[in-house]
């Protein structure tokens, strides 16, 4: 029976393996994870911009919001946040006197690890430019540099170096947090694996199709971050 | 020296700042006709170099008077009660006739040596980058640096990063240019070939302001020098009065010591 003839079987592309759902799977993951991550890097970058403004509310909320965050664990906030989210969403609808929106999964699930990602991102990139020695920023300034030039030209590539290592951390932990979007029924690669485990009642096979699945996006997600990192820290010396 | 003809490079009148309680700059004033090579010198804290700062803007003077080539440096009294610049645009733009060498080079790590020199010269003043590079490429063989223009900061030694920091300040054309301790980071044996090219911008004309430790080079390229003492002028006349004949008992002790 469990021969690996029928193992393959199982793990083919084509009905009756499952093997596509498995794929189709990790694509989803994989858009839920880079959406999560690039809206996380957004939030991150405003959050971590706030946080050193100097104005005392903005940074108060945002203290706010990323204690919370980081405090509360994922799986409760994606509930939290997909089911309030949706209620609320719902409720203005009605107000308005427009009727329930089914709330795309896809979207909500990014917008809600986005939310999470951007918490942890905003602590990543206040990091990555409290680094940034502040001569580099006196000398752009001394060159009559504008604030959005001195941005694009020196604090980004200045601060890209800092922020690799922690952002590299953050897309593994994103990639397995979309897991967690599961259990609002969203069907990406963790959810496929029990489906077709479920069906099949070959739960050691599925389960570790899937970390199999999972693996290869880590490892190849390393090699892009080290390549990233090695152009990134070109000007800089290695350390002994 | 000067008879005061023509449009002075730089005029700084009465300018004080503090940090807090302590007054660093209790005004000091300051003309620099075109072609003055000004040394400021004074021992640690004296305000020199917070001075030099105030005249580029990267410190924002609480009171004072600035004129860059004739134009007035407009200000407006912020709801602090304190002096803010009223045109950040006229800052910067000024800031790019004013070339800074900074004590610690401040070269841009992630760029290489030619891009360093000519990141201003295209991103803020717009010059065709090919023009640029050839500019580059001259100002980078004067100072000694044309076979590193291709290599990355970290990788130069304290004296070579100093000198390619030069070159980024002459690639803008600046009227002035300030040095703010330019040799006070290098080892010993790396002073010289720093100075040496000071020396030779001093013999070209420019209009320079050196805020330096170093008396024995500020006494022979300066046209005048400035001993500052908690944040006031103690001395002001040419190198050989301040350094030959001081009329203050505190600068004759200073340059007294620093010439043993």
């Amino acid at each position: 029976m469990n021969s690996v003839n029928s193992i393959l079987e199982l793990l083919s592309i084509n009905p009756p393996g499952w093997g596509g759902v498995l794929l189709t799977g990790a694509l989803a993951t994989l858009l839920i994870s880079m959406g999560a991550y690039f809206l996380g890097m957004v939030l991150g970058l405003f959050g971590a911009f706030g946080k050193l403004s100097g104005f005392r509310s903005i940074e108060w909320l945002l203290q706010l919001y990323t204690t919370v965050v980081r405090a509360v664990p994922e799986l409760i906030l994606i509930i939290a946040l997909y089911y309030a989210g949706t209620d609320g969403l719902n409720r203005v609808l009605a107000l308005v006197d427009l009727g329930p929106l089914e709330v795309n999964g896809l979207l909500a699930a990014v917008i809600v690890l986005g939310f999470v990602q951007g918490a942890y991102m905003t602590e990543v990139l206040r990091g990555a430019i409290l680094a940034i020695p502040v001569g580099q920023l006196e000398a752009a300034k001394a060159f009559g540099m504008r604030p959005a030039l001195r941005f694009r030209r020196v604090i980004l590539p200045a601060l890209i170096p800092n922020a690799l290592p922690g952002f590299a951390n953050l897309w593994m932990g994103v990639v397995k947090d979309s897991a967690l979007i599961a259990v609002v029924g969203y069907q990406e690669l963790a959810l496929a694996a029990r489906m077709a485990a479920s069906n099949t009642k070959q739960y050691m096979v599925f389960f570790l199709a899937a970390a199999a699945i999972y693996l290869t996006i880590t490892l190849i997600s390393n090699q892009i971050f080290t390549a990233l990192e090695a152009y990134y820290r070109r000007g800089q010396r290695a350390l002994a | 020296m000067h008879a005061g003809t023509g449009i002075p490079a730089l005029a700084v009148r009465d300018v004080h700042k503090r940090y807090g309680a302590h007054e660093v700059l209790k005004g000091i004033s300051l003309t620099a006709q075109k072609g003055d090579v000004v040394s400021i010198i004074g021992s640690s804290g004296s305000g020199k170099s917070t001075f030099l700062r105030c005249i580029n803007f990267l410190e924002i003077p609480d009171q004072g008077a600035f004129q860059v080539n004739g134009e007035d440096v407009k200000f407006r009294i912020g709801h602090d009660g304190k002096c803010h610049p009223a045109s950040w645009r006229q800052i910067e733009r000024l800031r790019t006739g004013l070339g800074m060498v900074f004590q610690s080079f401040n070269l841009w790590p992630h760029m290489t040596i030619v891009e360093n020199v000519i990141e201003a010269p295209v991103h803020v003043l717009g010059v065709d980058r090919k023009v640029a590079v050839e500019k580059a490429h001259g100002l980078l063989t004067k100072v000694g640096l044309y076979d590193k223009r291709d290599a990355y900061p970290a990788f130069l030694s304290g004296g070579q990063q100093q000198r390619a920091s030069i070159a980024r300040a002459l690639c803008m054309d600046p009227s002035v240019m300030l040095f703010d301790e330019p040799t006070s980071a290098l080892d010993p044996e790396l002073v010289s070939e720093v100075l040496k090219v000071i020396r030779s911008l001093a013999e070209e004309g420019r209009t320079m302001l050196l805020v330096t430790h170093e008396m024995k080079f500020a006494r022979d390229v300066s046209t005048r020098v400035l001993f500052l003492h908690q944040g006031q002028v103690e001395e002001d006349g040419p190198p050989d009065q301040v350094f030959g004949a001081p009329m203050s008992s505190r600068c004759k002790e200073f340059v007294g010591a620093g010439s043993h």
